[in-house]
């Protein structure tokens, strides 16, 4: 149904896209994989008509397709389900769905069919969402929901997803799964975009590998596994369990006590944890999103106050301390969401690099910035940690986003901390730069900090982790060794089930 | 204009579409010209002769464009931190106000002495009258453009209480006519003037000063550099480490201390030397304190392209009043003529913004809104010609 033919797009300084084919048949699912920064959004922007291609063309369904805006896009059929979602938090579900849209009573809404319509849609597909609920309110499960209503009310045939499961729960990722086949049975073609290889492997009817902006493969996906895929993308062979020395953990850099911790919306959302985490040793936090573990790291940090307990780093106790405190006192922190917390988007990636340690005396003469010595120590980051960017003084918002993670955590790492608190680190990043981002928490590890992982990837957690704390509801359920422990222990861990429960249960 | 050279023709637009704007603007006043059964060619000269045409005039442009290019590097100030300041009046009284009280009590002090301490008395003053928005912003969430324009009010209602009272020049009473103003303040506060004679004093090479000490500030020095990135994203400010409500504050103490420096100007520069009010606060100012915004706008928003912007606006100030001398129309058209410049300029703005975008990314369809959502938030701005968009910031 969708054929593009010899797409290039250049930007200033990249060639996004560089002479790529590729095409879609009606009922099937076909995955775009690539290292960050290959091409694969950019690719699809195109198709969707937020960018232009400089050369190339596009057909759909046999007919050149000339768009320009996705308004056109959507009236042909093709819908785009954004990493980023695009509602209105204050709206409900229904008015989400009809904004932009004529109603069929003219002046007047038409609401109450829109959520009939809503209704019908969420039963055909395994798609439930309460038409009439504040989208404010849903977890971002559902928001994707909606995204996903929003594209099939509008009676797509084309569907575009740009790693939909990135900030999902496994068990929203299977529901997602569920719903997207249902599509595809009905003759729809997807366009599916994910890190994951399970999940493409799962998924996809066939697969094609983008590098640097070009096709290096398309393969129908029997008989692709994840060490080929691996090698198509990055050109070698990918080590999906880092190794390294064992950990020699020694003294308690991280010491917290009974913390307690209110969440925004009320209630308390961390009740009551003691942890340590010893210098030399990395300690995963699993648990399902949504347990409390983002509210630990945000104390940890500074950025929340608890109602009870204390936190010490190296011996000083942080509570109380504002963010820069904690930082001095040792602390370095990589947020879960990079955009919105971690870099500032239209800074260059320079001064991003500079956001922690502006005020060292290194990159400053006469109380001014010596310019010189801040660009050196820049390029050095890029450099060791691989950031793919035209020039330090590209503004960051224009990096991919594995990019843009790798840039934070070489910038986080650039002080060699005592504790690190990193959450999802490589979320929405490639295998190629996943492998390298572990290998460097290990290495830093061995260098003695003492590295607090959160992570809803238990791939991640089996892989990187020196122990393994569980966290549900508030509270740890215990903490196990990964060599040791399952995967299917620490799930139900998670679920709430007691430590000794889960351990007796047969594996 | 961060870390880089900006490019050649994004400068072209960003610069060259708010002074099409003034020219449009202008032309409009020429069409009102011309239903007034003025002649609009007549008018465009007396204006531009007003303001340039002679040694005098120019002298009157730049006096003019003084207080509005402090008050628009102190807007400059505040927006690059996202804060908005629209209470450059009532910071300029109190600048006027703290600086025309140090002269009046310790008025033996001599000239070497004096004249720093009243400038610095002025930026005290404004800074202080910044602060108190600053502070309620950052620690009680109370919506800056709202206490600013409050504290415009309170100045006025403390600067007339002062000039009719405690201020209050004895020989008004002993006259008995009791005009709000004081007494001709002492002579070792008069601004030197720079050529000997003449009225141009050394108030130009201040505000110059000034502009130029703000761009070192903003993009030299990490003082500087934390102001744009809370500015830019307070979030991950916060996160890094940066002390956000403090850097707020200091936006609006600094952007108040501006335009209090602006106002000890006005005091010790003026032709009479003395602080006069006729009960408003333009009676004062001018309406610097709003024009000063205005001329930040017309310089993108950058301190040193405030510089000729001010010069450029306070030249359309001069000569509209030259305009209603030689032409006779009613003053009601002057004042008609520079909103219209406000409208275009606060207009133009947007339409900039796309042009730069495009340019920036080299096509034309980036600019397709996304029709199944709202606008994804904007992160394209040209590096060193900020916008504002007053409309459409959540809080408003
Ligand atoms: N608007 C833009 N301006 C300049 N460069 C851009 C822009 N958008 C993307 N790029 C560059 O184009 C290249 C491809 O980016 P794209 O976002 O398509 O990568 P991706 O394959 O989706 O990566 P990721 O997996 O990290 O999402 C990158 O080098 C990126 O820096
Ligand atoms: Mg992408």
């Amino acid at each position: 149904m969708l054929e593009m033919r010899g797409i290039t797009k250049r930007f200033p300084g990249v060639i996004a896209c560089d002479d790529v084919s590729f095409e879609v048949y009606p009922g099937e699912v076909h995955t775009l994989l690539g290292e960050n920064g290959a091409g694969k959004s950019t690719l699809m922007k195109i198709v969707y008509g937020l960018y232009r291609a400089d050369e190339g063309e596009v057909f759909l369904n046999g007919e050149p397709l000339r768009i320009t805006s996705p308004n056109q896009a959507i009236s042909h059929g093709i819908g785009m389900i954004h990493q980023h979602f695009m509602l209105v938090p204050t709206l409900t579900v229904a008015e989400n769905v009809a904004l932009g849209l004529k109603s069929s009573r003219g002046a007047l809404t038409d609401l109450d069919s829109v959520s009939a319509r809503i209704v019908e849609l969420g039963e055909t597909y395994g798609l439930r969402v309460d038409p009439s609920t504040p989208v404010w309110q849903l977890s971002v499960g559902e928001q994707q929901r909606v995204e996903i209503i929003k594209a099939l009310y509008r009676d797509a045939k084309l569907l575009i997803l740009d790693e939909p499961t990135a900030v999902l729960t496994p068990q929203e990722v299977d529901q997602l799964f569920v719903t997207l086949r249902t599509l595809t049975a009905g003759g729809r073609g997807l366009i599916f975009i994910s890190h994951k290889l399970h999940e493409v492997l799962s998924l996809s009817t066939r697969i094609t590998v983008l590098r640097n902006g070009r096709v290096t493969g398309s393969i129908p996906v029997e008989g692709a596994t994840r060490d080929s895929l691996a090698q198509m993308m990055v050109g070698r062979a990918v080590k999906f369990a880092p190794d390294g020395a064992d950990a020699k953990p020694t003294d308690v850099a991280l010491e917290i006590r009974g913390l307690r911790v209110l969440r925004d919306r009320g209630g308390e959302g961390v009740c009551g944890v003691d942890l340590d985490v010893r210098a030399g040793e990395i300690m995963g936090v699993a648990g399902v999103s949504g347990n409390g573990q983002m509210l630990l790291a945000e104390t940890i940090a500074g950025l929340r106050t608890p109602t009870a307990g204390s936190i010490k780093i190296v011996g000083t106790e942080v509570v109380g301390m504002p963010p820069k405190g904690v930082r001095d006192a040792g602390l370095a922190y990589v947020p879960e969401e990079r955009m919105k917390d971690g870099a500032i988007g239209d800074f260059t990636v320079s001064e991003n690099i500079l956001l922690i340690d502006h005020n060292d005396p290194r990159y400053l003469k006469h109380g001014m910035f010596d310019f010189e010595a801040i660009r050196k120590h820049a390029q050095r980051l890029v450099d060791e940690y691989t950031v793919k960017t035209p020039t330090l003084d590209t503004p960051v918002r224009n990096l991919s986003g594995g990019n843009i993670q790798k840039m934070i955590i070489a910038r986080e790492l650039s002080g060699t901390p005592e504790v690190l608190v990193v959450a999802q680190p490589t979320r929405g990043v490639d295998i190629g730069a996943a492998e390298y981002i572990h290998t460097r928490l290990i290495g830093q590890r061995d260098q003695a900090t003492a590295i607090l992982m959160i992570s809803e990837d238990l791939d991640e957690i089996f892989g990187v982790s020196d122990r393994v704390a569980v966290m549900y509801e508030g509270q740890i359920m215990g903490i196990v060794d990964p060599n040791t422990a399952t995967r299917e222990q620490v799930g139900l861990m998670m679920a709430g089930v007691a430590q000794d429960e889960a351990l007796s249960q047969p594996t | 204009m961060l870390f880089q050279r900006g490019v050649q023709g994004r400068r072209l637009l960003a610069y060259g579409v708010p002074m099409a704007a003034v020219l449009f603007a202008l032309i409009l006043g020429a069409i009102m010209l011309l239903i007034l059964d003025a002649s609009p060619l007549e008018g465009v000269k007396a204006m531009f002769e007003g303001a340039f045409g002679s040694s005098k005039a120019l002298t009157e442009t730049v006096l003019k464009a003084t207080p509005l290019l402090l008050v628009g590097v102190g807007i400059t100030i505040a927006f690059r931190a996202d804060v908005i300041n629209i209470g450059g009046e009532g910071q300029l009284v109190l600048g006027a106000l703290f600086s025309t009280f140090v002269a009046l009590n310790v008025p033996r002090l001599p000239a070497v002495l004096m004249i720093p301490l009243v400038l610095l008395a002025g930026f005290v003053g404004g800074a202080i009258w910044g602060a108190i928005p600053g502070v309620l912003k950052a620690y009680y969430d109370v919506n800056e453009i709202l206490s600013t324009i409050m504290l415009n009010v309170v100045a006025v209602q403390l600067m007339n209480f002062l000039l009719r009272g405690p201020f209050i020049d004895p020989g008004e009473i002993e006259r008995g006519t009791s005009i709000p103003q004081t007494e001709r303040l002492t002579e070792n506060a008069d601004l030197p003037l720079l050529f000997g004679s003449g009225r141009l004093h050394i108030g130009p090479v201040i505000a110059v000063i000034a502009a130029i000490a703000a761009y070192v500030l903003l993009w030299r020095t990490p003082l500087g550099y934390r102001l744009r990135a809370v500015g830019r994203n307070a979030d991950a400010a916060r996160y890094a480490g940066i002390p956000v409500k403090r850097t707020i504050v200091l936006a609006l103490t600094l952007s108040g201390a501006m335009a209090g420096l602006a106002g000890a100007i006005l005091v010790f520069g003026s032709e009479s030397h003395r602080m006069v009010t006729d009960g408003s606060t333009a009676g004062f100012t001018g309406n610097a304190g709003f024009n000063g915004i205005v001329a930040a706008l017309f310089g993108g928003l950058h301190p040193l392209w405030t510089i000729p912007a001010s010069f450029l606006f306070g030249g359309l100030l001069v000569g509209g009043n030259a305009l209603q001398r030689t032409v006779q129309v009613p003053s009601a058209l002057i004042l008609a003529l520079n909103g219209l410049v406000v409208i275009f300029l606060v207009s133009s703005d947007r339409f900039k913004r796309r042009l730069l975008d495009r340019k920036a990314t080299g096509t034309e369809s980036e600019l397709g809104d996304d029709p199944t959502g709202p606008d994804p938030p904007d992160p394209s701005h040209p590096e060193d010609s900020e916008s504002i968009n007053l409309v459409n910031r959540g809080e408003v």
